[in-house]
């Protein structure tokens, strides 16, 4: 039973505090002070840093049975399965490199047709792989943290995508990890095009994995189900062109001006485990009001 | 009456290492709604086992490093551990002779004052909760509440954690 600790009932039974619920006032004044310089002032950025590299050890071996898993599966892997899949990346390697030549020749071709036209062209970008380390515990807030940080060059608006298209951005760095903002966090909104017609809009996150809101369509607007998103590199802060998501649901509410329409992203958000980071040169000055997605602080 | 205070320091630190690792493991689907917050319950029950040593001051130290692990608000985790250890410093000589089970509700109630906390902390800064699955982990951690009591008392005896 819990109540027999004999030595332990003699000595503790009546330890009274009589401070506590001044303590606790003066803890939790304390508290409001520590998260309104945090919210208000990011003034804290160095007491994060080192609570970050405090807590760093222990993300990565949070990290160590999925690891481990990874490791036993992929030396375990029986013989066969290696061939096959040998096979299968080699046939893909083959449609890729195709693909790659068509490409080549493409941007070359793109190259040259804006020096004709003396716009700025579009530098090529470098990627950085990073791993996931751990989600945000809050189920509203779309935020991943990631195993890069100051010490690879991570800087804060870092567009990040994954094999299938644009998941988010980088809104805080550490020493040695980076927090990123999902698409479809509620407080993110995205520059995007629709690919099929050229129409310019936003895509809003809304807190569900598989749903980001475009507001402001008119209804008379030729939107179908299906239509490919992709960034429109307005704002500056992504790069255009990447796939964002396709839409998945329109309504047109007569009584509003605006249709309802929602899209499915194309990057699986609630499974990442790799994902890229663009180091992505902003071609001009960015306005920084137009469109930037980041919103940290309302 | 002897003061010394400073045996199982260690034990005390590993438990919460062990609960932070715990609380990051994901789970999938449905589960995950459910996976409690271990280090608040491994809070509250030393915060019962030994009120002397564990209270609300080591409780908004614990708070203020998850809230770094987790990339919270600085000061959000804070906030909630420490009013989860004044609730049981508070009420620590009833719940202490209740059975596993029945101290799992008081866990619950702690636990939601906690998830509650958070939350409207979280909304404070925008991030409003959109239905009331938020409070799901408090009722996991309410369920295995009696398993980690029990894990818990027979580690501190075995190793004399005063």
């Amino acid at each position: 039973m819990a109540a027999l600790k004999p030595s332990k009932r003699v000595r503790h039974l009546f330890t009274v505090n009589p401070t506590a619920t001044l303590q606790l006032g003066l803890w939790v004044a304390l508290s409001i002070v520590v998260m309104t310089v945090d919210h208000r002032y990011h003034s804290l950025d160095g007491v994060r840093d080192v609570l970050s590299t405090v807590v760093y050890p222990l993300h990565y071996l949070t990290r160590l049975p999925t690891n481990a898993r990874n490791w036993l599966n992929e030396n375990l892997a029986g013989r066969a399965t290696l061939l096959e899949e040998n096979a299968r990346l080699r046939e893909n390697q083959v449609f890729f490199n195709a693909q790659l030549q068509k490409l080549t020749t493409l941007e070359a071709e793109n190259r040259r047709l804006r020096s004709l036209l003396e716009s700025a062209v579009n530098a090529p970008e470098r990627v950085l792989i990073a791993e996931l380390l751990a989600v945000d515990f809050d189920p509203y807030r779309h935020h991943i943290l990631l195993n890069r940080g100051r010490q690879h060059g991570i800087s804060v608006g870092q567009p990040v995508i994954d094999q299938r298209g644009v998941i988010g951005q980088i809104i805080r760095v550490d020493p040695f990890t980076a927090t990123a903002i999902l698409i479809t966090d509620p407080n993110h909104a995205l520059p995007i095009q629709i690919n099929r017609t050229g129409v310019r809009t936003l895509a809003r996150g809304t807190g569900n994995f598989q749903e980001l809101e475009l507001p402001h369509i008119p209804n008379n607007e030729d939107v179908k189900i299906g239509d490919l998103l992709v960034t429109s590199g307005l704002g500056g802060r992504f790069p255009p062109g990447y796939p964002v998501g396709a839409i998945s649901k329109v309504e047109f509410d007569p009584g509003s001006p605006f249709a309802h329409i929602i899209a499915r992203p194309v990057a699986q958000l609630d499974r990442i485990r790799e994902v890229m980071l663009l180091e992505h040169e902003p071609m001009a000055a960015p306005p920084a009001v137009v469109g930037t997605p980041a919103k940290t602080s309302p | 009456m002897t003061t010394d205070y400073s045996s199982g320091g260690e034990i005390i630190t590993l438990s919460f290492l062990l609960a932070f690792l715990l609380a990051g493991t994901p789970l999938p689907g449905w589960l995950g709604w459910f996976w409690p917050d271990w280090v608040a319950m491994v809070l509250i029950y030393w915060c019962m086992a030994l009120p002397h040593r564990i209270g609300i001051g080591l409780g908004w130290l614990v708070g203020l490093l998850v809230d770094a692990g987790r990339g919270a608000l600085l000061g959000q985790h804070a906030l909630a551990f420490a009013t989860v250890a004044y609730l049981t410093l508070q009420t620590y000589r009833r719940i202490r002779v209740f059975s596993p089970w029945r101290q799992a509700f008081s866990v619950l109630i702690f636990l939601l004052v906690e998830q509650v906390l958070v939350f409207w902390i979280s909304g404070v800064i925008g991030y409003p909760p959109r239905d009331g699955w938020y409070l799901a982990p408090a009722v996991g951690g309410m369920v295995l509440w009696p398993l980690l009591f029990v894990v818990l008392r027979d580690t501190r005896r075995y190793f004399q954690v005063t």
